[in-house]
């Protein structure tokens, strides 16, 4: 019974968590969020102007791929985020909290869902879109009719296992100044060793991951009619 | 009316010039059926590519009904698309739409009054005999099915032209003969000029009113369906009707004949009239005969006695109309 009671007036419970969560889930909203429209649109792109795609672009293709694309991708995230911490100061005026966080959380995740995205829309068979400009459809409309639509479970996907990865980053975030269940964990968990506070952020943070995993499988499935 | 002239296309493989069209002609007449065969990479794939402009000719024109398709900016080949329907091999249908969304597709594009589309669409599904799976989608229709849904989007924009690419190559056989009844009652009912990429003789032989044969991306042999079967020095007329199984070769002393004939001759007695005339026996060692359309076509490969007068055998065949080819005895 102690036990508990002293767990109910922990400050790391009673104060701590809850704000914590929600700036965790303000990263991950954020990032989600700005990752997926952006990164939507640079894995069409990354798709369409490949020299086999709708319309094929090289300059800017390769300044796509190969340069963003692969070069963001092989930075470790930790080493891109402390490097990228003057940019986000740049940008949101401070380089601490979560809006902070979520600058380099998304740079970070771009490149990531990108591909994802570039890979799903790769799967639509040729046959389809020949059939989509055969019946008169203008590039846009092949790409917003077509080749979307029929990449929409794959690309469900996508954005669920990019909004998990989020989830991981956000709390590596957190310990350079994103705050959040990361930072909780660290100060707590880590600095104070209290196993409860550590114990209790994996549980908040395993629920965030399973309840994004099985919601996009959900809509996955919904989406899917092949 | 399709026309096309001189479609030339060339493709660079690596270091080297692979000309899969070289100079292709043709022209097929408004409401006729025409099928155009060929063996594996003999171009056909390249032909379909290149009449819709998916694939840009290297030369030579498109026209469909007078209509440029090559040289014209893209909203003019948007447009001249839409006077073409195709039928895909595997349907190409959108999993993610649903049948009659399928349908409506090519009216969507034009921004067509949803009423409009509706009761165009649910015109063309009673059409191919699919009212009843408008809601249903693509994955749950058989084979059969699907095409079916595939030459009624083809069909939704009144086009002039409906160009099938190996329209039943995945279908069975009485699947087969479905699609085909389809497209030629759907031939007769629109006046639709119907163009059908294929390798096997039986579609040819079954809807097609004419036919082209595709070698090495040239045409070699064309014409109507009925003149190219019985043409004996062709190389379609074989293919068309052949001999069934392994037909016993010329053998022995005797004089063989391979006989092609149509129509008014198939019903008359051409064998024992021979046989009396000439007073000698004919051996029948194979032969096939087969009703095509309204018309009976027969490949007969008959054997004669050493001693007979071969030559005046065959002048008098070839004054009925029979086409005649002698075959060399081993
Ligand atoms: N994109 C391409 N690039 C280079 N060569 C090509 C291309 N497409 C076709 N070819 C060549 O053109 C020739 C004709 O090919 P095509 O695909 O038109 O044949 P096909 O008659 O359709 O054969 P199949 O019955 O096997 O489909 C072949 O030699 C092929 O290698
Ligand atoms: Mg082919």
């Amino acid at each position: 019974m102690d036990y508990f009671t002293e767990l109910l007036n922990n400050p790391g419970i009673t104060k701590a968590m809850w704000p914590a969560t929600v700036e965790t889930m303000q990263m991950v909203f954020i990032s989600s969020v700005v990752s997926v429209v952006v990164g939507l649109l640079i894995g069409i792109l990354l798709h369409t102007t490949d020299k086999t795609g709708l319309a094929p672009m090289r300059w800017l293709n390769v300044i796509l791929s190969g340069i963003i694309v692969n070069i963001t991708r092989s930075i470790p995230f930790a080493i891109l985020m402390v490097a990228l911490i003057p940019f986000s100061a740049l940008v949101v005026g401070t380089s601490l909290g979560p809006i902070a966080a979520s600058v380099s959380l998304t740079i970070g995740t771009v490149p990531f869902f990108a591909r994802l995205v570039e890979t799903a829309l790769r799967d639509v068979s040729s046959g389809k879109i020949d059939a989509a400009l055969v019946m008169g459809s203008t590039k846009m409309q092949v790409i917003r009719k077509v080749m979307v639509p029929e990449a929409l479970p794959g690309i469900v996907s996508a954005i669920t296992t990019t909004v998990v990865t989020i989830i991981g980053y956000s709390a590596m975030a957190g310990l350079v100044g994103g705050g959040g269940l990361g930072r909780l964990a660290y100060n707590y968990g880590y600095t104070r060793y209290e196993l409860e506070i550590m114990i209790i952020t994996i549980i908040i943070i395993v629920i965030m991951v399973q309840v994004v995993q099985i919601l996009g499988d959900w809509i996955a499935r919904k989406v899917d009619h092949r | 009316m399709i026309t096309v002239s001189d479609l030339r296309k060339v493709y660079r493989q690596g270091s080297n010039d692979v000309v899969a069209l070289d100079g292709v002609s043709l022209e097929v007449p408004t409401g006729k059926i025409h099928g155009i065969v060929g063996h594996s990479g003999a171009g056909k794939s390249t032909l379909v590519r290149c009449l819709t402009l998916l694939d840009q000719p290297t030369s030579g024109s498109v026209a469909v009904n007078g209509k440029e398709l090559t040289n014209v900016d893209s909203d003019a080949l948007r447009n001249a698309r839409r006077r073409i329907g195709m039928v895909f091999q595997h349907a190409n249908l959108f999993d993610s739409r649903t049948t009659e969304q399928n349908v409506a597709y090519p009216l969507e594009l034009v921004g067509t009054p949803k009423k409009e589309i509706a009761e165009k669409v649910a015109q063309l599904l009673e059409l191919v005999g699919l009212t009843k799976f408008a809601k249903g989608y693509p994955s749950q229709l058989s084979g059969g099915q699907r095409q079916r849904v595939g030459i009624a989007r083809a069909l939704a924009t009144d086009p002039d032209v409906l160009l099938c690419d190996e329209p039943t190559s995945a279908l069975d056989p009485a699947t087969t003969d479905e699609i085909l009844e389809l497209v030629r009652k759907l031939r007769d009912r629109l006046n639709i000029t119907v163009l059908i990429i294929t390798h096997e003789m039986h579609v040819v032989k079954q809807i097609c009113d004419s036919v082209s044969l595709l070698e090495a991306g040239k045409i070699v042999e064309h014409g109507d369906l009925e003149a190219v079967i019985t043409n004996a020095s062709g190389r379609l007329a074989s293919t068309l009707l052949p001999l069934p199984g392994e037909a016993p070769q010329a053998e022995g002393a005797g004089r063989v004949l391979d006989l092609l004939y149509t129509g008014a001759q198939a019903t008359e007695p051409v064998i024992s009239g021979i046989a009396r005339k000439f007073n000698t026996d004919v051996n029948v060692l194979a032969g096939s005969v087969e009703h095509l359309g309204d018309q009976q076509f027969a490949h007969l490969r008959v054997q004669f006695a050493p001693d007979v007068d071969i030559a005046a055998i065959i002048e008098h065949l070839e004054s009925t109309g029979i086409a005649v080819t002698v075959k060399e005895a081993k």
